[in-house]
């Protein structure tokens, strides 16, 4: 049954990242400025929009991590899983805008990369979050979950300095298309409706990502603890 | 027996640290001529010329404090954990942001007084001669330093308890400093080239306001570093 549900739910789930694809290539018209290339923004855009959801997951699962560590272990345990899951999922949804980013700007700016505030900051968000990765890496045991838990509390300050850096400075990078000045924003509604059904099955996606992960992790958790107390029962 | 304060706790630890430095002087001569050695390997790099090493300049003199503070961050650390004080810490009641900060305190004194032997060096080997208001750099430099050890201490005391702590501190400090230096290089640039590109000097107060947050979070995560197990 559970299978079953599993299953129904991927299917809709592709069913819907195709939706987008469909909307974003074929539906919405080509930018008029910059032409076809214009229209990775439906990638670039709403994978850099949820990636701060996925390290909002990991910061609010470490702060969790932290607040229950003492009082209720089995559950700080849960909280790690989501927290290094969100991370993961996180990581990745940073590094598509990064390397999509570069792509369009080749043949619309003549550059690759350019160190204002809005790429220099989401680099260094990404870096963080590897480091992240890293440290549950190099260390073991359960003080690594309180030690990467106090990495990511630093991390996720790090979260507004980059989204206000597009509006406080201004930069090479767009400025902002939504939220921005009166005179910006999508007008045309084939093109708002291709955004909207993007971010939408990216988030999706992500979030489906997310519950393998948790789910794996959480196995991954029952078969470390087994082990452990075989080790301490066996003498 | 009444309860030491957190002050002459704090005082207390930054005592010990620099009594421990001034008898050996290990830290700040090993700091010292890495920074020296960096200095003279950019300059052998790039071989700058006048307007090229004001631009240039505030990139080596962090990088070359950077590389030189990390070693003897791992260091300090490393003399606690052997002579058992973590433990001792650890069964006292609220302490730990004390010796953080001690700690932090006693890092930037070295760090200063190794910039301020190479400041006058520096200078020398790039012929550099600020062109905009040259006392804004007693102002920058110490935040920028700062920035560098508050974060360096924190995470220097996160990593020595995993497998590859020399490995591990660079790894987590260097992005989460990227900001800072980013904010001190450009400072230092506008100042030592004279270009008044930041006439409300922005980079200095992003730095400063850096500084507090981060300095914050690390003494109100100090004590969750210190216990974990």
């Amino acid at each position: 049954m559970k299978k079953l549900i599993f299953i129904v739910i991927l299917l809709a789930v592709a069913a819907l990242m195709w939706w987008g694809f469909y909307q974003a290539m074929y539906v919405a018209p080509a930018d008029a400025a910059q032409g076809d290339v214009g229209r990775i923004i439906y990638y670039h855009v709403p994978n850099a929009m949820l990636c701060y959801l996925f390290f909002s997951i990991n910061f609010v699962a470490s702060l969790l991590v932290l607040a229950w560590q003492r009082s209720q272990p089995a559950r700080a345990l849960a909280a790690d899983a989501w927290a290094l899951a969100g991370a993961e999922v996180g990581v990745v949804y940073c590094t598509v805008p990064l390397v999509t980013g570069p792509i369009w700007a080749r043949p619309v700016w003549g550059i690759w990369w350019t160190w204002d505030a809005r790429l220099t900051t989401t680099l260094v968000l990404w870096l963080i979050y590897v480091s992240y990765l890293l440290v549950r890496r190099f260390a073991a045991g359960s003080q690594m979950q309180t030690l990467a838990a106090v990495l990511s509390v630093f991390g996720a300050v790090d979260m507004p300095i980059n989204y206000l850096a597009n509006r406080l400075w201004r930069t090479q990078h767009p400025a902002p298309v939504f939220g921005g000045d009166p005179d910006a924003g999508m007008k045309d509604p084939d093109m708002l409706a291709a955004f909207g059904w993007n971010v939408l099955a990216w988030g999706v996606w992500g979030l489906l990502v997310l519950a393998i992960r948790i789910y794996l992790e959480r196995r991954q958790q029952a078969i470390d603890g087994a082990e452990a107390q075989a080790a301490l029962a066996a003498d | 027996m009444p309860q030491t304060g957190w002050a002459a706790l704090a005082w207390t630890h930054l005592r010990k640290d620099l009594r421990i430095e001034w008898r050996s002087r290990e830290a700040m001569n090993s700091m010292l001529f890495f920074a020296l050695l960096v200095v003279v390997l950019f300059s052998m790099a790039f071989d700058p010329t006048a307007a090229t090493s004001r631009e240039i300049a505030g990139g080596v003199l962090c990088v070359a404090t950077l590389f030189a503070s990390v070693s003897a961050l791992n260091q300090a650390w490393a003399r606690e954990v052997r002579h058992q004080v973590l433990d001792a810490l650890r069964m006292t009641p609220g302490s730990g942001s004390a010796m953080f900060l001690a700690k932090a305190l006693a890092n930037f004194l070295f760090v200063s007084i190794v910039q301020l032997i190479l400041g006058p060096i520096f200078f020398i080997f790039y012929n550099l001669h600020p062109l905009g208001n040259a006392w804004l750099l007693l102002l920058v430099v110490p935040l920028g330093t700062w920035a560098l050890v508050a974060n360096g201490t924190f995470f220097a005391a996160l990593s020595i308890r995993s497998r590859n702590r020399e490995l591990l501190l660079p790894l987590v400090l260097f992005p989460i400093f990227l900001p800072a230096l980013l904010a001190m290089v450009l400072s230092v640039k506008t100042i030592l080239t004279g270009d008044n590109s930041d006439p409300e000097l922005l980079w200095i107060k992003m730095l400063a306001g850096y500084d507090i947050v981060f300095t914050t979070v690390s003494l109100l995560l100090f004590g969750v570093v210190l216990g974990a197990e």
